[in-house]
């Protein structure tokens, strides 16, 4: 919430919301102090109108170990079984039903009756100094080893997917409350002028994601914390070119005009949501400049575009969203959120996670190479993660065909992936059981993962609540511990 | 403490009085790291959650706890703590004592956890002090003392009249001027007739006024025209649809199921139509309830009352494999018992699905009881012709049922043995889940697929299995059948290849089709079978508590709807209806009244409008809100009076410029000495656009559209398909567009549109560039630029200055200002400039409609870029 002398500071100064508005977009020229705390959402103008809640970012609660996140969002659930967690023991037991004693001491039996124990067919290895493991569809991110995280022991409280991405991006299954990406704006506002603060990147093959717009949604905060959409076809931003046939001397001379008529207005009833209104269209303005200027990969060398896979057709889609995420990073935008669907691998397990790990395995592992060699990884926090992993046994709901086998959704045990800006480099967290079933040590709900991306950024997530039917809401619930172990 | 005496009050939740929250923080920051235990945020949680609903007004054993006085009185046994000595301390020996010897404390529900037990031991420890100024009250006082839930008492007007520099127009103004001059603030004057014109019209109808309106109004009698134009909107077929608005975003009317799959309710429709009729024919708020919450259990249900419980059907249907059944109809009724919580109550209900209400006296119990009211009723879909059909339904269906019914009755006697055979095996499976995989399966298939992409009530299928062959009725054993033939040969492939039953399914599909159904709606059905409800624990449905019975909040009024404290009869969604509507409810005529309010000034009298429990925030102006509810209660309900007495006041009608002097003193204009310009909202923004451009399309009703959008934006979603409409639905009003829970239409989105999987009570109103993209760039706004380019182009002006008037009276309903005038010819000779330079060659283009006058493709260019300028205006997407 805004603090009191600050919002006793925005009312008494005489100024109407217009100037508030003015002063956030100008945000990098203010002063130092507590107006620089505030920088501004790129896209946070008039902060709401004067019938709302004013609300400035606070500013993080202690210094920040990164400033930026990228989200590498892996909608769906992909197999930490086959990517992340090797387990012989599985593996020995192939095709055999599951040891009673195993099942019998099962709190919350999902497994059914004839369920089979499912062996990984991936061939694992040691990777890079600290020799963490990873499966050979995964060998890209392997090579990172030494700069990767991986937590092995998350779990979480949902096992269908739309639940499962609102708990692991909203905090909660229940609808209406706002995601991550809002809480971090909300929170420390964007750096950037010319750019929303909050990116939404979408890249699949056709298959939206499963829990839609709502994963972005600002849900009680202002809707000037929603996540604005960046398409990889057409506009980057909807609407972003001018129309047909309007060139852009022309739509210049539109905006002129639109301004004249505007401040004509605004001399008659000075209201200042009109003034703020004035400033969203030269903000809009200089978002159809500076967007082209983000998406045009033509300054980036033949090798950075070879890291990110830009030079291979499977590839592509997914390596540009990285590549966009991060040029966005570097020209202050706080909070890139990637999504990538779908790794729910029903059936025939191996050959979809194959096809998944072949368009993003290269590319996410370019990504912090990338980040690194230019010194933003230290800033900058990457997250690798799904909504929940996959069942150590083949998928029983649907039924199986021999050699076509999957797994089911499992959100008792899974892997996550961490990088970059105050996360340990080189590092295993915790450990599932030798099923890959449940999370056994250093257990990490998905809160516990929130409250440590939002400790990474100086947001202390106890402090970080909005004010809501009577009550202070948080993006951790009721929950929530900082994973000390995981940081630096 | 006295003898142990049994009480069976439930323990409702922690209630501090309001001044205890300020002090709380102090308390807090002075006590940091001191290792030591503090009276207020540790021990005062404690005694409040566990102790006062005895301890406090009733005061059992004679000790009360609420104050240092009380507390070192002690009860009637005397002192109940000795300083420092915590284990002879008498509320230790009690909190400690198990519950077997008769003498634990509290006597009902858990003990004392060991935390809370060690937390009242270290403050006795250390002195067992209570800070003089700290006074606890139990929920139920705080309650008893709280504004909102004292019945509403209709308070006098004060006497005033219209006097130096005060307009007092009605009793609203009374109330307001009051105020203003005990505060020596100025009233605004009444604003420009033009500008109070075109607000009063989109406040009630949500179109802005025609130039025709705007001619009309200015002909008329200065004094009396004003009200003509009120009378005139609110009999306006437009005024439905612009009130029906709000309601559907409060139950989060979509079109779509929500959650992964998010498939289609082709005819969720009915219910928006049914709101949209309600309102323009004024039928009062009483029976508007009745008809959404019971109209299925009035004495006589009609078409009209069957389509109102459609309100019910709002709720989200999971039907993603491998989602529990209960799971998620137990989220339907919870999203049902929060609706009413919220939409009549103005009250957070859901906190209390896991918990005692913190705040509010609400019981985790009496959620249950409210929800098991609601948990008695079934989605089902019905046949509501929509007129015409009916007849020629009647006509084709006797031959379809005669060829049906021919059709197997050749095989009849076995289908029968074979579908029972089907059911009975699904239903041993309900009754012992895990034991057979394939046949679990086979149940929970049924309750995901069926009526699926149709928007028919998900578990009908289901439910149509547990009722007995003999009590269903002859549509559903068709039904059943049909999906039986289609998806039953589990339970024996050979007689379903013997059978031929793969031939009959397609062959009775095809035979269907041959009919043309009565266009189904959706609706809610007392359910069959009582539902026994308990508990969830943590809110959890699999671990159920105490079972409890249907039941009622206990607000201040007293006994609830008529006839149902008999022990043997269940309170229904009918007793729920009589209960909110009750003259003695103290919270649904002032939340009701507050919403119509927040419409007319952007903000409610009590702000927000959502929570009008103890920490929800004070009216501005209680009386105002007290009379006002007071007079929709005892007039009959009727919404429209309640509009047309809020646009006639002074208060309304006040001119919204901005004023310096108010500005400091009150920057939310809680005091009402001005109207506020509003930014419209997403459908009024596109009606606005579309209405100056000439292409908005007027049809009331029917089913939703999809106008056009990029194709990216459907995709957001899992696999959606938006298949553009053609013709005149592109053009019709925003709250015709098809409403996509997961990936909903951007233009709405932009505008600030409010997510559809939960209750919004008010809009966000943002600013941002995206909105100036949209309005900029979106081809479908360039379009209206066109449009109106056309049309002007096509009429007979003697000057471009004065084509420009027209242009600007059409769009924003007043007459240009020769500042302005210069300001658009400038850019219009600019224009002509810049056009011609980039289209060198002459080209034609040929208008569509009725007149084919050719117009210069340069010319066309230049006045698009006009009307564009003038569709992009602040003051176009404002309500000033």
């Amino acid at each position: 919430m805004l603090n009191p002398d600050r919002r006793q500071l925005l009312q008494s100064s005489g100024y109407g919301l217009g100037w508030i508005a003015l002063r956030q977009m100008l945000a990098e020229a203010s002063p130092a102090g507590k107006e620089s705390a505030a920088q501004s959402s790129g896209l946070r103008v008039a902060q709401q109108s004067a019938e709302s809640q004013l609300t400035v970012p606070s500013g993080p609660h202690f210094t920040p170990r990164a400033k930026n996140v990228i989200f590498l969002f892996m909608s769906g659930g992909p197999s930490h079984l086959d990517l992340f967690d090797p387990k012989p023991t599985l593996n020995r037991l192939h095709g055999e039903t599951v040891p009673r004693t195993f099942t019998e001491s099962l709190a919350d039996p999902v497994i059914r009756g004839d369920a089979r124990c499912f062996g990984s067919p991936r061939v694992f290895r040691r990777y890079g100094q600290c020799g963490m493991e990873f499966s050979d569809y995964a060998s890209h991110l392997g090579s990172c080893a030494d700069d990767i995280c991986m937590i092995r022991s998350m779990y979480t409280t949902s096992s269908n997917h739309d639940p499962g991405q609102l708990l692991m991006q909203c905090g909660t299954v229940l609808f209406g409350h706002p995601c991550m990406g809002s809480w971090v704006t909300y929170g420390l506002g964007s750096e950037s002028r010319n750019l929303p603060g909050f990116v939404v990147l979408l890249s699949n093959s056709g298959e939206g994601v499963d829990g839609g717009t709502a994963l972005w949604s600002n849900g009680f905060l202002p809707s000037n914390y929603r996540g604005v959409t960046f398409r990889n076809s057409g506009d980057p931003i909807l609407h972003l070119s001018s129309p047909q046939g309007v060139t852009e001397q022309m739509q210049r001379r539109r905006l002129d005009a639109i301004r004249s008529m505007n401040e004509l207005r605004y001399h008659q009833t000075q209201d200042p949501e009109l003034t703020a209104r004035i400033e969203s269209y030269e903000l809009a303005w200089r978002m159809q400049s500076a967007a082209p200027e983000l998406v045009d990969f033509s300054d980036e060398t033949s090798s950075t575009r070879a890291l990110y896979g830009l030079d291979q057709e499977v590839t592509r889609p997914f390596g540009s969203n990285c590549l966009l995420a991060r040029r966005m990073v570097e020209r202050g935008v706080r909070f890139v959120q990637l999504y990538h669907s779908t790794w729910d691998d029903h059936s025939d397990l191996n050959q979809h996670l194959k096809k998944n790990t072949d368009m993003t395995d290269l590319p996410a592992a370019g990504l912090i190479r990338d980040l690194k060699q230019r010194g933003l990884l230290d800033e900058t926090l990457v997250i690798w993660a799904g909504e929940f992993g996959r069942t150590p046994m083949h998928e029983i709901r649907r039924g199986t065909t021999p050699g076509k086998e999957g797994r089911d959704h499992h959100p008792f045990g899974f892997t996550v992936l961490m990088a970059g800006g105050g996360v340990r480099s080189g590092a295993v967290i915790g450990r599932t059981d030798e099923f890959g079933y449940h999370s056994v040590e250093q257990r990490m709900h998905v809160h516990d993962l929130q409250a440590t991306i939002l400790h990474c950024l100086g947001l202390d997530h106890l402090q970080l609540t909005y004010r809501h039917q009577g009550r202070d809401f948080r993006l951790t619930d009721v929950a929530g511990e900082v994973m000390s172990s995981v940081l630096t | 403490m006295g003898g142990c005496r049994v009480f069976n009050l439930m323990l409702v939740g922690l209630g501090f009085a309001r001044s205890l929250f300020g002090c709380q923080q102090t308390l807090v920051a002075a006590q940091v790291n001191t290792g030591q235990v503090d009276f207020v945020k540790d021990v005062a949680p404690i005694l409040a959650s566990r102790c006062l609903n005895c301890h406090a007004d009733t005061a059992e054993g004679g000790f009360r706890l609420v104050d240092e006085s009380a507390w070192q009185h002690g009860g009637d046994s005397g002192a109940v703590f000795l300083p420092g000595n915590p284990d002879a301390s008498r509320v230790i020996q009690r909190i400690t004592a198990s519950k077997e010897s008769g003498h634990r404390m509290p006597p009902e529900g858990t003990p004392l956890s060991e935390t809370q037990i060690d937390i009242l031991r270290s403050w006795i420890t250390q002195g067992a002090t209570w800070p003089t100024q700290v006074t606890l009250k139990s929920p139920k006082m705080a309650a008893a003392d709280h504004w909102a839930f004292r019945v509403i008492q209709r308070p006098d007007v004060p006497e005033l009249t219209s006097q130096a520099g005060y307009r007092v127009l009605n009793p609203i103004d009374a109330f307001v001027v009051d105020s203003l001059r005990r505060r020596e603030i100025q009233q605004s004057p009444e604003a420009d007739p033009l500008v109070l014109l075109r607000r009063v019209t989109l406040d009630l109808t949500g179109l802005p006024p025609s130039p025709d309106d705007v001619k009309d109004y200015l002909a008329d009698v200065p004094e009396v025209r004003y009200e003509h134009v009120v009378d005139r909107l609110l009999a306006s077929p437009h005024y439905g649809e612009r009130w029906a608005r709000p309601w559907l975003d409060l139950c989060h009317f979509a079109d779509t199921d929500g959650y992964l799959t998010d498939q289609k309710r082709p005819v969720a429709w009915r219910y928006r139509d049914w709101l949209i009729h309600a309102f323009n024919h004024d039928m009062p708020f009483d029976q508007m309830t009745e008809f959404q919450l019971a109209g299925d259990l009035i004495d006589s249900p009609t078409e009209d009352s069957l389509l109102a419980t459609g309100f019910l059907r709002n709720t989200l249907s999971n039907r993603e494999g491998g989602a529990d059944l209960e799971e998620y109809r137990v989220e339907q009724i919870v999203d049902r018992t929060q609706m009413v919580g919220t939409i009549w109550l103005g009250l957070t209900l859901g906190c209390a699905r896991c918990h005692d209400h913190k705040y509010d006296p609400v019981s985790q119990k009496q959620f249950y009881e409210l929800f098991a009211v609601l948990d008695q009723a079934d989605e089902v879909n019905l046949p509501i012709p929509l007129s015409g059909e009916q007849s020629l339904f009647e006509q084709q269906y006797v031959e379809y049922r005669r060829k049906r019914d021919e059709r197997i009755a050749p095989i009849l006697d076995e289908l029968k043995t074979l579908q029972a055979r089907w059911e009975a095996k699904m239903l041993e499976a309900v009754a012992n889940p895990g034991v057979s995989p394939i046949w679990d399966r086979q149940w929970e298939v049924l309750g995901l697929i069926w009526g699926g992409e149709l928007g028919e009530g998900q578990l009908e299928g289901c439910v149509i299995v547990r009722t007995p062959v003999e009590q269903r009725t002859a549509d559903e054993k068709d039904r059943l059948l049909d999906y039986f033939l289609a998806r039953g040969s589990l339970i024996d492939e050979a007689a379903f290849s013997r059978l031929n039953l793969a031939t009959l399914s397609s062959e009775l599909e095809t035979m269907k089709k041959s009919v043309t159904w009565p266009t189904r709606a959706p609706t809610m059905r007392q359910a069959r079978q009582p539902r026994t409800v308990s508990i969830h624990t943590r809110g959890d449905f699999r671990v159920p508590g105490d079972l409890v019975r249907p039941g009622l909040l206990e607000l201040n009024h007293s006994s609830p709807a008529n006839g149902i404290d008999d022990a043997e009869s269940q309170i229904t969604r009918r007793n729920l209806s009589a209960w909110l509507m009750d003259k003695d409810n103290p919270l649904t005529a002032r939340v009701a009244v507050n919403r119509a309010w927040q419409e007319f000034f952007g903000r409610g009298l009590v702000d927000p409008p959502d929570d009008f429990g103890l920490r929800g925030s004070a009216p501005d102006h209680p009386a105002l809100l007290d009379w006002l509810a007071a007079e929709y209660r005892d007039n009959g309900w009727h919404t429209k009076s309640l509009h047309r007495l809020i646009v006639m006041s002074a208060t309304y009608r006040q001119s919204s410029a901005f004023r310096a002097d108010l500005h400091q003193i009150d920057p939310r204009n809680a005091l009402l000495a001005r109207q506020m310009p509003l930014r419209l909202n997403a459908d009024q923004v596109r009606d606005t656009v579309l209405s100056a451009s000439g292409l908005l399309c007027r049809t009331i009703g029917g089913p939703s559209v999809f106008p056009p959008q990029p194709e990216v934006v459907a995709k957001e979603g899992f696999s959606n398909v938006w298949k553009t409409s053609e013709g005149e639905d592109r053009y019709r009003r925003g709250l015709y567009t098809w409403i996509q829970r997961l990936s909903p239409f951007a233009q709405n989105v932009t505008f600030d549109a409010p997510p559809t999987n939960s209750i919004c009570t008010r809009r966000d109103r943002s600013n941002s560039p995206l909105q100036a993209l949209t309005l900029l760039n979106d081809p479908v706004f360039f379009e209206a630029a066109e449009a109106m380019a056309r049309q002007v182009l096509r009429e007979d002006h003697q000057s471009d200055r004065e084509r420009i008037s027209a242009l600007v009276v059409r769009a924003l309903a007043r007459p240009a200002t020769d500042d302005e005038l210069d300001v658009l010819m400038n850019y219009l000779n600019d224009q002509k400039q810049l056009v011609n330079s980039s289209l060198p060659d002459q080209t034609e283009t040929e208008l569509s409609g009725t007149d084919r006058t050719v117009v210069d493709e340069r010319e066309l260019r230049v006045w698009a870029g006009v009307c564009s300028v003038i569709l992009n205006l602040h003051e176009l997407i404002t309500r000033e």
